[in-house]
């Protein structure tokens, strides 16, 4: 098995990673003496916060998932105005900043939320308290309803159409087409939208800690941070941090076999749908269903955008610590974007080569190699790495090091996702070219790669940026008044209640993140209908 | 031309901006928790005093909690960049103590006036308090008398209490209860629990729910209702006088092993018990000062508890994890 040279950076880099991966666990294990492990599996609160960890992520699943399924085919087959910007707003939930949606939930559903304003007017008070299981479950939805809808959008658009014309030949009925037609195709996407799903609700951090409400509502994840920052037990932490990856890992190797590669992109193409007998009924369900989504996922981001620009907009941009944390947090962001595309591009290097020669094993196993981060909770390895690197706790620059690399490890399955297609057709269309031109490293990047990959490259970043800026998990033990970042101090504002102070951050964060990410996806999506 | 208006902004956000400076000052570390530092706290004040006499740069990193700034010092272990960690309480000095990364710090102790005499060689305590339930008198007619009372009372009252494993209140109160109930305190957390809003992550969140009218009582000092007085001129905060006594607080400071600049550490201890720094705890920290340093007039109409309560801090380093533990299945089942 001969390697090519251009193979080998990605080899050493994936190595790095594993060992990285592996050293944080390790050093954590090994920082005190006795470990029992049969302790973690008898003791009752960790079998309580096991079975609450499935449960929570199992409900947070089936409501996103069998919402998802009217909601995507009334989007389907309805054109109405604002439908391409709807779905480009669902797209965005993926990198919306987790506080800032809390934020935005609370100021709706909250005890002292819209809501709760509104049945005072009524004499009524709100039949519900959002904090606990309730809350965790409508962030949950609230994240990957659309997420879900979107994935089943693009499945039931990739029908032919001649098979649309057909079910009208038949005379099909909706129920009828959807029964036959509609439906493989949503469930060909089911299993590994679902699994997917169930994997981000399981490990679920930030939600859970700023809406769980206590010792109740807690999930491994988050007892994973609490052993670590509250109780120093870094043991009980890896080992807990262990028994969740291994769980997670069962599940990503079953979503990975049975995955079909697509890019995460925000960008819609429009099928023109025969609709030819519809009925009223049929038209006031998809009106209810789309009308349902909407109310369910604009205001809450509406109140974002409303509740940010209050009288303390001049007071927390006039705050020192403000511009600390934002200072922050856009090295971090730039610095973890860059890193995690550098990581993805040389990874995908290697991992093209494979696929070219038709080894596919070898490829998806480098490439599993450096998703695994997905099931390793941020906090243990930023944990680990710091005991490894403690010697260096002079340099004051080391958390912040820290954080960049675990935000790049954390970022960097998106980028890879966004950048494998494209690389591997440039591979199959350029490679011959090359070699017989001779044109190859710099040359090569610069000519061949840069050019046909300048939309990816930019996505890529864009994803990882927002992704970066938004991440409360690996900065959650180094943080302080000091070293802080966009959301942790957001989190420190919701927590003492400045509730004003908090909507002007959760703006900014909301308009760095999503903001950057739908900007880059509008000016190449542009780009791109002029090239075609 | 655009890449290089790009470039300019993004080296500006790394460059830090550097000040005017005649030669550096030998600076002195202290890990303490956020209340401490924050503006209406007592350390800014404090930082001003001792820079005057030290000729000095006395550096606050501040961190959440005083169960924090321990976590930190274990976490950084000997690489600390703490001179002094200030902010752990009389609960957690024994599990501190067995860290080994603390040092002796030689002192006269004969002027400190603490419940019992302190004769600790590590730590030197600062201020002191007792924990009590604050409530609003004008809305809650009837409080109760004992903590008993308050557990076990057929009523719809509603409390916010801390989280024991992260704030030292939330800690009092676990070792309150086990002072008070001993080995049934399971049964007394779960009644507890039913009149329980919230367990919050840190005083300041329960303190901001419970004055927005989230709750009728919440788990404070009985020095709190002095800041209500003091600063705000209000009299309806009061603290619920409990008779099976009160559990007590001490807060403390030590020098780290570590530290090169151990001759700095210890004037830093020396002057926390002079008149300067004692005279800030009263209306900065809103605790009782630990020497004789005279009080604010107003703290004549606190309640003051009939009897301290206290464990051993030998005993909570053995036992705090299965406590911990009991209250949180009591919680869960």
């Amino acid at each position: 098995m001969l390697l090519k040279k251009v193979q080998i950076p990605g080899l050493l880099l994936a190595g790095f990673i594993s060992f990285f991966v592996a050293g944080a666990l390790i050093a954590l294990l090994a920082h005190s003496t006795t470990l029992n492990v049969s302790a973690l599996w008898q003791d009752p609160y960790y079998r309580h916060i096991t079975t609450f960890s499935f449960y929570q992520a199992f409900l947070s699943t089936l409501l996103s998932v069998v919402l998802a399924i009217p909601i995507s085919h009334a989007l389907y087959r309805r054109e109405f105005w604002g439908k391409a910007l709807l779905l480009k707003l669902f797209a965005s939930t993926l990198v919306l900043p987790v506080l800032v949606a809390i934020f935005g939930l609370l100021s709706i559903y909250g005890n002292s939320g819209l809501l709760a304003q509104l049945l005072t007017k009524f004499q009524a008070s709100l039949p519900f308290s959002i904090y606990g299981l309730k809350g965790i479950l409508l962030a949950h939805v609230f994240f990957n309803l659309p997420f879900a809808t979107r994935l089943f959008l693009q499945a039931l658009q990739s029908i032919p159409e001649p098979q649309h014309k057909l079910a009208a030949h038949l005379g099909m009925t909706h129920w009828l087409k959807f029964k036959y037609l509609e439906w493989p195709h949503i469930r060909g996407q089911l299993t590994h939208v679902a699994g997917l799903i169930f994997m981000l609700c399981f490990t679920s951090f930030a939600t859970v800690m700023a809406i769980g409400g206590g010792p109740k509502a807690t999930t491994i994840e988050l007892a994973i941070y609490q052993a670590i920052k509250f109780d120093f037990d870094l043991q009980s932490g890896a080992l807990l941090a262990l028994w969740q990856m291994s769980l997670c890992a069962l599940l990503a190797f079953f979503i990975q076999k049975t995955m079909r590669s697509s890019r995460l992109s925000a960008s819609y193409t429009s099928v023109k749908v025969y609709l030819f007998s519809d009925r009223k009924r049929d038209k006031c369900w998809d009106f209810f269903c789309i009308t349902l989504v909407i109310a369910f996922v604009i205001p809450p981001l509406l109140m974002v955008l409303v509740a940010g620009l209050n009288e303390k907009l001049l007071i927390v941009l006039s705050d020192f610590y403000f511009w600390m944390a934002f200072k922050n947090s856009m090295i971090i962001a730039i610095s973890a974007g860059f890193l995690a595309l550098t990581l993805a591009f040389f990874i995908l290097l290697c991992s093209r080569v494979w696929r070219m020669r038709g080894l596919h094993s070898y490829a998806d196993n480098i490439e599993i190699l450096a998703t695994i981060i997905l099931v390793t909770p941020g906090l243990v390895i930023s944990t680990g790495l710091f005991l490894l690197l403690r010697e260096f706790n002079h340099y004051a620059m080391l958390p912040l090091f820290i954080v960049i690399v675990v935000n790049a490890l954390m970022a960097l399955p998106f980028a890879l996702k966004n950048l494998a297609e494209p690389m591997l057709h440039n591979a199959q269309k350029y490679d011959k070219l090359c070699a017989s031109l001779g044109i190859f490293s710099g040359y090569r990047f610069y000519l061949i790669e840069w050019k046909a990959l300048k939309i990816p490259i930019v996505q890529a970043f864009s994803l990882s940026f927002a992704l970066s800026i938004g991440d409360l998990s690996a900065i959650a033990l180094f943080g302080n008044r000091d070293f802080s970042t966009l959301p942790l101090y957001l989190f420190q504002l919701m927590g003492s209640y400045q509730m004003q102070s908090a909507a002007v951050v959760a703006l900014i964060l909301l308009l760095l993140s999503v903001g950057i990410f739908i900007l880059t996806e509008r000016i190449f999506h542009l780009k791109r209908v002029q090239n075609d | 031309m655009q890449k290089n208006i790009i470039l300019l902004a993004l080296s500006a956000l790394f460059i830090q901006p550097t000040w005017a400076e005649n030669a550096p000052l030998e600076k002195l570390t202290v890990y303490t928790y956020n209340s401490f530092t924050s503006d209406w706290g007592p350390g800014p004040k404090i930082e001003k005093a001792f820079e005057e006499s030290c000729n000095c740069d006395l550096d606050f990193v501040s961190l959440d909690d005083g169960i924090s700034v321990l976590n930190r010092l274990r976490l950084e272990g000997n690489n600390s960049r703490a001179d002094i960690i200030l902010g752990l309480d009389d609960s957690l000095m024994a599990d501190a103590e067995k860290t080994g990364l603390l040092a002796k710090h030689n002192m006269d102790l004969t002027n400190i006036k603490t419940a019992n005499k302190w004769t600790d060689l590590t730590f030197v305590p600062y201020d002191q308090g007792y924990f009590a339930f604050v409530y609003n008198k004008d809305k809650l007619k009837n409080p109760p008398k004992s903590l008993k009372e308050l557990v076990e009372r057929k009523d719809d009252l509603k409390i916010i209490y801390q989280d024991p494993r992260t704030s030292t209140p939330g800690l009092g109160l676990l070792l309150w209860m086990k002072s008070v109930y001993g080995d049934s305190v399971s049964r007394a957390w779960k009644q507890l629990d039913k009149k329980t809003v919230t367990v919050t992550k840190g005083w300041t969140e329960s303190y901001s729910m419970f004055l927005k009218g989230e709750a009728d009582m919440v788990l404070s000092y009985t020095t709190s209702p002095a800041y209500h007085i003091i600063v705000e001129g209000k009299n309806q905060y009061v603290a619920a006088d409990f008779s099976e006594g009160h559990y007590m607080q001490t807060e403390v400071a030590a020098i780290v092993k570590s530290s090169q600049h151990k001759k700095l550490a210890e004037k830093f201890m020396h002057f926390m018990l002079s008149d300067e720094f004692q005279g800030e705890i009263a209306t900065g920290n809103w605790m009782y000062p630990v020497t004789d340093v005279a009080l604010p007039e107003q703290f004549r109409q606190l309640t003051v508890p009939s009897k301290a309560l206290s464990i051993k801090s030998e005993d909570v380093s053995t036992h705090r994890r299965a406590w911990t533990r009991e209250w949180l299945n009591a919680l869960t089942d």
